[in-house]
C-alpha cells in the first residue's frame, strides 16, 4: 500500500524529521485539512465522503435482514469491508482483497465494534432467527496517505448519518449510535513521531501506530504496523497525540 | 459456557491464577526433521508449531528482491483447533495475523545478507485457547534461531487485557470472551522495543500504562524460556 520514494526524497524527509519538520511544511502534530461531507450517496442508508488532504474515502451503510451468528442470537451484526479501488492509486490492482485492504477493514471494524458505537443489542428482530446486519463498505477513491484515519472517520460519520431502513420490521425511533470512536495514526520516521503521515511519509516511515479513542479519551483499539519498533515512552507520546487530535476530529462529526 | 458472574474471585481467576500470572509456557526447539528450523510451544492449552524454511530461492521469481531477502509468514489454524470446526484456508483474521507477525519478526532479522532469497515462516495452531498469535511469534522466533538465521535478538510476545476491571496477564479464551480488553504485544527484549501492538476493548490512560508494564515484565520471563529451549538443544551435554 505504501509506495516507493526516491532515495533523495527519502533522505530529505528523514533529515527534516530529525529537525522536527515535514515535507509539506506541517508541524509534527498537525493533521492535514479534513472535510466530512455526510449523505452524498442517496442509495445508501448512510454515507460520508471524507477528505484528508488529497486522500478521499467514501463510506456507505446498508442495513439488511440477516440470520444471527449461532453464538450471538441476540445481537445485530456488523460487517466492515474495505476496497482499495484500482482508480485510487497506480499500485492498487483489481482482484481479491489484498492484505492491506483486509487490515484496513479490520482496524476500522475494531474501533467501531469495541467501543460499542452501534448498540447491536437493539438490532434484533427475532432472537436467534432474524437480526439487522449493518454493512459498512469503505471505498477508497484517492490514496494520498493515511487511509486508516480517513476510513474510520468516514465510517463513523456515515453511521451517524444513517437513516433507519424502510421496513416494517424496524421498530426503533432512530439508528442506535451511542459512541463516536475516532482513529488517529502516528508515524515514526528517524526516531521522530508525526501525526497523519502523507503518502511520501508512509513510504519512508519505520513504523506506524493507530490509536482509536472515544469521547472520554480512553482507548478502544490499537494497531501497530510496519517493521520498526516503538519504545514505551514513544507509545505514551503517541497516545497523547492521538487523544488530542481525536477530540479535534470528533468535533468535525457535528 | 455461560458468562460466569465473576471472572476474578478472591484475587483468583477462573483457572486459579493471580492477575499477573502467565499460564505455564513450554518451548521446545528443533522438533521437526525436514524444516531448517522449528519450535513447538505450549502456552496453557495452546499448542502451536512453527517451522522455518530458508533462506532459499524465492518462487515466484518476480517476487525476488535484488538487495534483500523477503520474509514470508503464514499463520494458520487447524480445522480441529477450535470448538466449532474452522473452515480450512486463510480467512481475514489469519491474513491480518500473518501480516502483523511478519512485521513483528522482520526487524530482528539481517535480511540484507540474503538478496534474492526468501525465508518462510509457517505457524500452525493445533489447539487454540486465546493468545495463539503471541504463542506463534514466540515459536517462530525460536524456530528462526534454530534455523541459524542471523538475528539481532529474539522476539518475545504475550497478551495483556482487562477482566472485571482488573489488568491481567495472558488471557484464556473464556477471559477473552467475557473480558473487556485484549492487547497482544511483542517486543525485542534487550532493547525493550515494541514490534507488535494490537488492542481491542477499553483502556484508560492509566490502565494502558499498567498493561504495558505487565507485558514488558512477562516478555523478559518468556525471553528466558526461549533462550533455555535453544540452550537445551545446542548445549554440549556433559557425561556424568
Amino acid at each position: 500500500m505504501y509506495e516507493i520514494v526516491s532515495s533523495v526524497r527519502r533522505d530529505y524527509i528523514a533529515d527534516l524529521a530529525r529537525e522536527g519538520k515535514r515535507i509539506d511544511t506541517r508541524t509534527m502534530d498537525q493533521f492535514r485539512e479534513v472535510s466530512v461531507e455526510v449523505g452524498p450517496i442517496k442509495s445508501a442508508q448512510g454515507s460520508a465522503l471524507v477528505k484528508v488532504g488529497k486522500t478521499q474515502v467514501v463510506a456507505g451503510i446498508k442495513v439488511e435482514h440477516a440470520e444471527p451468528f449461532p453464538d450471538k442470537p441476540d445481537n445485530g451484526m456488523l460487517v466492515v469491508n474495505a476496497e482499495l479501488l484500482p482508480l485510487a492509486s497506480p499500485t492498487f490492482e483489481p482482484g481479491r482483497p489484498s492484505e492491506n485492504a483486509i487490515e484496513l477493514a479490520r482496524v476500522v471494524d475494531r474501533g467501531i465494534r469495541e467501543s460499542n458505537a452501534i448498540d447491536l443489542d437493539k438490532l434484533v428482530i427475532k432472537s436467534g432467527e432474524d437480526v439487522w446486519a449493518v454493512f459498512i463498505d469503505i471505498y477508497v477513491l484517492d490514496h494520498d496517505g493515511n487511509l486508516i484515519d480517513a476510513s474510520a472517520l468516514a465510517a463513523i460519520a456515515a453511521l451517524l448519518n444513517a437513516k433507519p431502513p424502510e421496513d416494517e420490521a424496524w421498530t426503533l425511533p432512530e439508528f442506535p449510535i451511542q459512541k463516536r470512536p475516532v482513529a488517529v495514526t502516528v508515524a515514526k520516521i528517524n526516531s521522530k513521531l508525526m501525526i497523519d503521515p502523507c503518502l511520501d511519509e508512509e513510504g519512508v516511515m519505520d513504523a506506524r501506530i493507530t490509536i482509536a479513542t472515544i469521547e472520554d479519551g480512553s482507548i478502544c483499539a490499537v494497531q501497530k504496523g510496519g517493521i520498526g519498533c516503538f519504545s514505551r515512552e514513544e507509545l505514551e507520546q503517541a497516545y497523547e497525540m492521538a487523544r488530542a487530535e481525536g477530540a479535534e476530529l470528533r468535533a468535525k462529526l457535528g | 459456557m455461560k458468562k460466569p458472574e465473576k471472572l476474578i474471585e478472591n484475587g483468583k481467576r477462573l483457572d486459579g491464577r493471580v492477575p499477573d500470572e502467565m499460564r505455564p509456557l513450554k518451548i521446545e526447539a528443533g522438533i521437526l526433521e525436514r524444516a531448517d528450523g522449528s519450535a513447538y510451544v505450549e502456552l496453557g492449552a495452546n499448542k502451536v508449531l512453527a517451522a522455518v524454511y530458508g533462506p532459499r530461492e524465492m518462487h515466484p521469481r518476480h517476487r525476488q528482491q535484488p538487495d534483500t531477502a523477503v520474509l514470508r509468514c503464514r499463520y494458520n489454524m487447524a480445522p480441529f483447533s477450535v470448538d466449532e470446526r474452522k473452515r480450512p484456508g486463510p480467512d481475514r483474521r489469519s491474513v491480518e495475523i500473518s501480516k502483523v507477525t511478519r512485521e513483528a519478526l522482520e526487524s530482528v532479522l539481517f535480511l540484507e545478507l540474503y538478496p534474492r532469497s526468501v525465508i518462510d515462516v509457517f505457524i500452525e495452531v493445533l489447539q487454540a485457547d486465546a493468545g495463539t498469535r503471541t504463542a506463534g511469534i514466540n515459536a517462530a522466533s525460536v524456530a528462526l534461531a534454530d534455523a541459524g538465521v542471523p538475528m539481532r535478538d529474539m522476539v518475545s510476545s504475550i497478551a495483556v487485557g482487562k477482566i472485571d476491571d482488573t489488568i491481567v496477564l495472558d488471557l484464556t479464551k473464556d477471559e477473552d470472551q467475557w473480558g473487556t480488553t485484549d492487547m497482544p504485544i511483542a517486543m525485542v527484549p534487550r532493547k525493550k522495543l515494541v514490534t507488535l501492538l494490537q488492542m481491542d476493548g477499553h483502556f484508560t490512560k492509566e490502565e494502558f500504562g499498567q498493561a504495558l508494564g505487565l507485558a514488558f515484565k512477562a516478555c523478559e520471563q518468556i525471553y528466558g524460556i526461549q533462550r533455555q529451549a535453544l540452550r537445551e538443544k545446542y548445549a554440549i551435554k556433559q557425561e556424568k
